[in-house]
């Protein structure tokens, strides 16, 4: 139908005057805008540094990735996802298994804290409440608090104060205060996101604020808050001082006596050794290739979903 | 139930607790001991001596910030500028995740590309410097100047993503009323809209500090890391946070109090930077 229409319009415009001689007064010609810039040359070279910087921007991405899979790919092999590591093979397997391990610990720590706190804030928080502006000013600052000074505290206080040593579960609690404010920021946005007459249905159907909550407001709310969990998974992963003197650099997987307590260093602390000692550029290249297309995909996911989200509410 | 999800969010203030008190209560003392002018203003870095003076480190953190916000500013406002104003609508499907992408590379992997990239770079270029200069200039790459080059990459997205915000939210009217005095589109933006946006881009120069003056792991990578005086920005100087992170494996007693005494001096830098960005984004608003 709408083919139809804008079709028979052309052909009436085509009959009359040639469309292309219509030219808006409030449009420019490439040339006269190629004269308006000429005339203030400043607004030009402005102009030009704008788009450089853009391209600059887009090149040093472009580089790194570029760089690191040109170099990396060709010395991947099998020998370097063997069982166990040796100085031989400097085997990735185990890194790669205590990073599940460490990752799996973290999220099963933040996540409940992170959604149960979003949840009080927007949906159980009255205005002015003096608790919620302290809870937003400490998140804010957990958020600036760099790494290492989270390794120093989980040392500190883990490693040295609960007497857990250098431990993978001493290094699964630092990192989980770390990737707290990041789910509970976004967790907040999307229990914002729900809509107001979710939660006046539900209440006008006879439920209860708590069921609301479950049963209404988290389910609708999910992909906001999953997007989220992907994002602290790529800063986990991505993640090395924090865990140097918390989960320790030992290259292997956790033994069966110790369990969680014991130490084993996670894919980014493995490259961090490997390429500062020197001798394993050939597994370090190989190593940043996994840590980078594990975190890249991390990331895209979860802006895949934020977005499939965000038009789905549209 | 209501009381268990007041709990889940006392947790973040409990965090928060925690880290201050368990980090001046173990700093400090270390700090007393030494002196508290002798560990801030000390010039030199002598564990095996007992002497522990952080100036070095406190310049190296400030230096390396300093100029990584020299190279990472204007690169990084003007790819915000571009983006929010100029960018036609293919481009910036591309640019945006471009950017959401820098953000997510693990530091390591910044660091291993400064180490086998920019290091040799910056290494020929010192030797290149010394061929053709009269004075003799020392350097092997692992320098200030490496270090700041890798972090002005880093606090790009930082930069970008929260000054592309505060242009896009200066009222259209403003643009509107440039182009309608006569100005070309550079000009509104760069004399009518920026104006208004000041704040916000001043708020994410502040974040980009934060992050710039935390960074570890690159940085240890790429800055080489001796414990004196900054000599030049071909030299290589070690920071707060790498000075925690290289000698905190094998630190024994007043050592190890003074590198915890360290972590307070970034921490106590990093609240203050904390504070100035909520204090603009109060201003904002």
């Amino acid at each position: 139908m709408a083919d139809t229409t804008s079709l028979e319009f052309e052909t009436a415009n085509a009959e009359e005057t040639s469309a292309e001689h219509i030219v808006g007064i409030n449009q420019q010609t490439p040339k006269q805008w190629l004269k308006q810039y000429l005339r203030k040359p400043s607004s030009f070279i402005l102009l030009i540094l704008l788009v450089g910087a853009a391209i600059i921007t887009l090149l040093a991405l472009l580089f790194i990735i570029v760089y690191i899979l040109v170099k990396g790919v060709p010395n991947l092999s099998w020998s370097l996802f063997e069982w166990t590591y040796n100085s031989e093979n400097s085997s990735m397997m185990p890194a790669i298994i205590n990073t599940l391990i460490m990752t799996a610990l973290s999220l099963v720590i933040s996540v409940p804290f992170g959604i149960g706190a979003a949840v009080y804030l927007v949906e159980y928080a009255k205005r002015g409440n003096k608790i919620v502006n302290i809870v937003r000013i400490t998140a804010e600052t957990l958020t600036g608090i760099p790494s290492i000074v989270y390794g120093l505290f989980g040392m500190l206080f883990f490693v040295t104060a609960l007497k857990w040593r250098l431990s993978i579960l001493a290094g699964a609690f630092t990192l989980a205060i770390m990737v707290l404010p990041v789910i509970m920021r976004t967790t907040e946005e999307a229990l914002m996101a729900v809509p107001d007459s979710y939660r006046e249905g539900s209440f006008g159907l006879g439920a209860g604020k708590f069921r609301t909550v479950f049963k209404i407001i988290l389910p609708s709310a999910m992909p906001g808050i999953l997007s989220g969990v992907i994002l602290a998974i790529g800063r986990i992963v991505g993640e090395t001082a924090a865990l140097m003197y918390t989960a320790g650099t030992v290259a292997s997987i956790p033994n069966i006596k110790q369990g969680l307590l014991s130490s084993g260093r996670t894919l980014a602390v493995h490259m961090y050794v490997l390429s500062s000692e020197g001798l394993y550029m050939e597994p370090a290249y190989a190593t940043a290739v996994i840590l980078l297309l594990v975190v890249l995909c991390m990331n895209l996911c979860s802006t895949a979903i934020a977005k499939k989200f965000s038009k789905a509410d549209k | 139930m209501e009381v268990i999800f007041l709990l889940c969010a006392c947790m973040s203030i409990l965090a928060v607790a925690l880290i201050c008190f368990f980090l001046f209560t173990r700093g400090i003392p270390g700090m007393a001991e030494i002196g508290v002018f002798k560990f801030l203003g000390g010039q030199e870095w002598k564990p095996g001596n007992d002497i522990y003076g952080i100036l070095p480190m406190i310049l190296g953190s400030i230096y390396v910030t300093g100029l990584s916000l020299v190279i990472g500013v204007p690169i990084g406002l003007l790819t915000a500028i571009f983006m929010a104003r100029f960018c036609p609508k293919t481009l910036y499907k591309i640019l945006k995740p471009a950017v959401d992408l820098l953000a997510g590379i693990p530091s390591v992997v910044y660091g291993f590309f400064g180490m086998v990239v920019i290091v040799p770079i910056i290494r020929s270029f010192t030797y290149f410097l010394d061929s053709i200069s009269a004075r003799e200039i020392r350097g092997n790459g692992v320098s200030l100047l490496t270090a700041s080059i890798l972090l002005g990459i880093m606090i790009l997205p930082t930069i970008i993503n929260v000054s592309e915000s505060a242009i896009r939210a200066v009222p259209e009217s403003y643009y509107e009323g440039s182009i309608g005095l006569g100005a070309d589109p550079v000009r509104s933006v760069f004399k009518a809209v920026l104006p208004a946006a000041k704040s916000g881009i001043l708020a994410a120069i502040i974040l980009g500090v934060g992050r710039a003056i935390g960074e570890t792991m690159a940085v240890i990578m790429v800055a080489g890391n001796s414990p004196s005086m900054p000599q030049g920005i071909l030299q290589g100087v070690r920071t707060l946070t790498a000075n925690i992170v290289i000698e905190m494996g094998y630190a024994q007693d007043l050592h190890r109090e003074a590198l915890i005494a360290t972590g307070v001096v970034l921490f106590v830098f990093i609240l203050i930077i904390n504070l100035c960005f909520s204090v603009l984004k109060r201003r904002e608003k």
